[in-house]
């Protein structure tokens, strides 16, 4: 691993970014546009706002990093530039991390303003720290990089990579546990949905709003997250080959 | 540096299969160091699958193949090799600079070669040409201008050997003259040993040497003029097609039509 070359990598995934301040405007701004409709959508019930609100300060990340990893990578793999980039002494493992990180940072921005707008402006009512919740939508954000990065091996082109969106996302969301709890479900879906990441990401949330404190839980559901975040962003080097067909 | 035999590529037996289809056929040759090689002959023949297998790109490579000393593919190449795609192989959504600031970070990483890096790409975006768009977006430039962005990649860091899969393709009469300027500037003031490819013949007078393919098969290795003075033709061209009709001849299992200059095709029966 050479710290340099991760962080050349991250630092180049943002100039690329800059260059394009309209994907920087809706990674950003979509998820406080989410939120500030959600609130308003439950205006007569601010209870379901608390709880739903509190999930999607998680799911937002996700699903953002999700796209724009999946996308970028695929770019990255069709434009030629990964054969070029492997064929020198570059290391996987450095330029899933350059990613990782990029991608990271820019969640703590979007993060950080939807937190701060569901919390501030639109009442969120969440008991924990709002650390807490800031830490778990940076999981989410690592993990969301982590699948779009790993299903962009899967994919021959962005028309399929973005199909892959509801194909690995919707699922999860379904058996979350956003809509319904998960141990209300027929027992196979409660059985998967105790195999999906995102159900740890939002039981996490949940934690968060009810707690004070970091709970047990809290601190097992945050570590499976991150876990699962480490190994598909393994898997992920792993589908990276110097040598192709 | 080179390998005991003095050469700076060294195939012995090379085979890559693709999919269903055997795409280099247990194939010699030898490419020397400090010298313009050409790797000439019809799209779709092999030269961009020899091409990545001396990059150590290409998969299901078997037989010999030496470069720089080192079996291809070997790490410590990497830095050692400079590699032109056919496509241009640059970020679109970054300027000239930020593309070659990047992959020069690749390769030489770290903030003490911050200093060697300046001049790296200083050098690379002049001998591309390019110091008045250097910062411009790639994106935005013209096809012939992004593939000289590819080709300044590979320039920095001066490796010892470039391989360039048909760098001139869709250029103007005036840019390809300026390239291959270039790239005998590399080979005789850097001592940069040239691998390029082209379908187009008549680039073949600029090179030192030549390998003419033909269907996953070395027809020739010689200089251009050896060549013409073999066949008995004037061109590159015409040699080169004398070769084609040769080989099918003997492909069609005419025996006395069969060629009595043994060094035309390296017969493999592998």
């Amino acid at each position: 691993m050479s710290t340099s070359r991760t962080l050349a990598t991250a630092a180049r995934v943002l100039h690329q970014l800059r260059h394009d301040p309209r994907s920087i405007a809706l990674m950003v701004l979509v998820p406080c546009l989410m939120l500030f409709l959600l609130r308003y959508v439950f205006d007569g019930n601010e209870q379901t706002f608390d709880s739903i609100g509190a999930s999607l300060l998680g799911i937002f990340p996700l699903i953002t990093m999700f796209l724009v990893a999946s996308i970028a990578t695929l770019r990255e793999r069709t434009s030629g530039t990964l054969e070029r980039l492997l064929a020198m002494p570059m290391g996987k493992g450095d330029l899933i991390a350059g990613y990782a990180l990029a991608f990271g940072l820019i969640a703590v921005v979007q993060s950080l303003l939807a937190t701060g707008l569901a919390l501030w402006a639109l009442g969120l009512d969440v008991i924990g720290s709002p650390w807490l919740l800031l830490l778990v939508a940076l999981l989410d954000a690592l993990l969301g990089t982590a699948l779009g990065l790993f299903v962009s091996a899967f994919a021959a082109s962005e028309f399929q990579a973005v199909q892959f969106m509801p194909a690995v996302i919707f699922p999860q969301l379904l058996l979350c546990g956003l809509f319904t709890a998960r141990e209300q479900m027929q027992p196979v879906l409660e059985g998967i949905s105790n195999v999906l990441p995102m159900s740890y990401a939002v039981d996490a949330m949940a934690e968060v709003q009810r707690y004070p404190d970091a709970t047990g839980d809290f601190t097992r559901d945050v570590l499976i997250v991150a876990a699962c975040a480490v190994l598909v962003l393994a898997l992920g080097a792993a589908t990276l080959r110097r040598r192709t067909a | 540096m080179m390998n005991s035999s003095g050469v700076a590529v060294l195939a012995r037996g090379l085979t890559v299969v693709r999919g269903e289809r055997t795409v280099l056929r247990g194939i010699d040759f030898t490419v020397p160091p400090g010298r313009i090689t050409g790797l000439l002959g019809p799209s779709g023949c092999g030269k961009s699958t020899l091409m990545r297998a001396a990059v150590g790109t290409q998969a299901k490579v078997t037989g010999t193949l030496e470069i720089l000393g080192k079996p291809a593919g070997d790490a410590t190449l990497r830095s050692r090799i400079g590699y032109v795609t056919q496509d241009p192989a640059v970020y679109d959504d970054l300027t000239v600079r930020q593309n070659l600031d990047y992959f020069a970070s690749v390769l030489q990483p770290g903030r003490r070669h911050r200093d060697t890096r300046r001049d790296y790409v200083t050098r690379a975006i002049a001998d591309v040409d390019l110091v008045s768009h250097a910062d411009s977006l790639a994106g935005r430039l013209s096809g012939g201008q992004r593939s000289r962005v590819s080709l300044a990649v590979a320039l920095l860091g001066a490796p010892e050997l470039l391989v360039l899969d048909e760098p001139t393709v869709g250029l103007d009469p005036v840019l390809r003259r300026d390239l291959w300027n270039l790239f005998h500037r590399l080979a005789d003031e850097r001592g940069a040993t040239i691998l390029v490819s082209s379908h187009v013949m008549d680039e073949a007078e600029r090179c030192h040497r030549l390998l003419l393919m033909r269907e996953g098969e070395i027809l020739a290795e010689d200089s251009p003029e050896d060549l013409r003075v073999r066949t008995r033709t004037q061109t590159v061209e015409a040699a080169f097609l004398h070769l084609v009709d040769e080989a099918n001849a003997r492909q069609a299992g005419s025996p006395q039509q069969a060629d009595p200059q043994p060094k035309a095709i390296q017969e493999n029966a592998r």
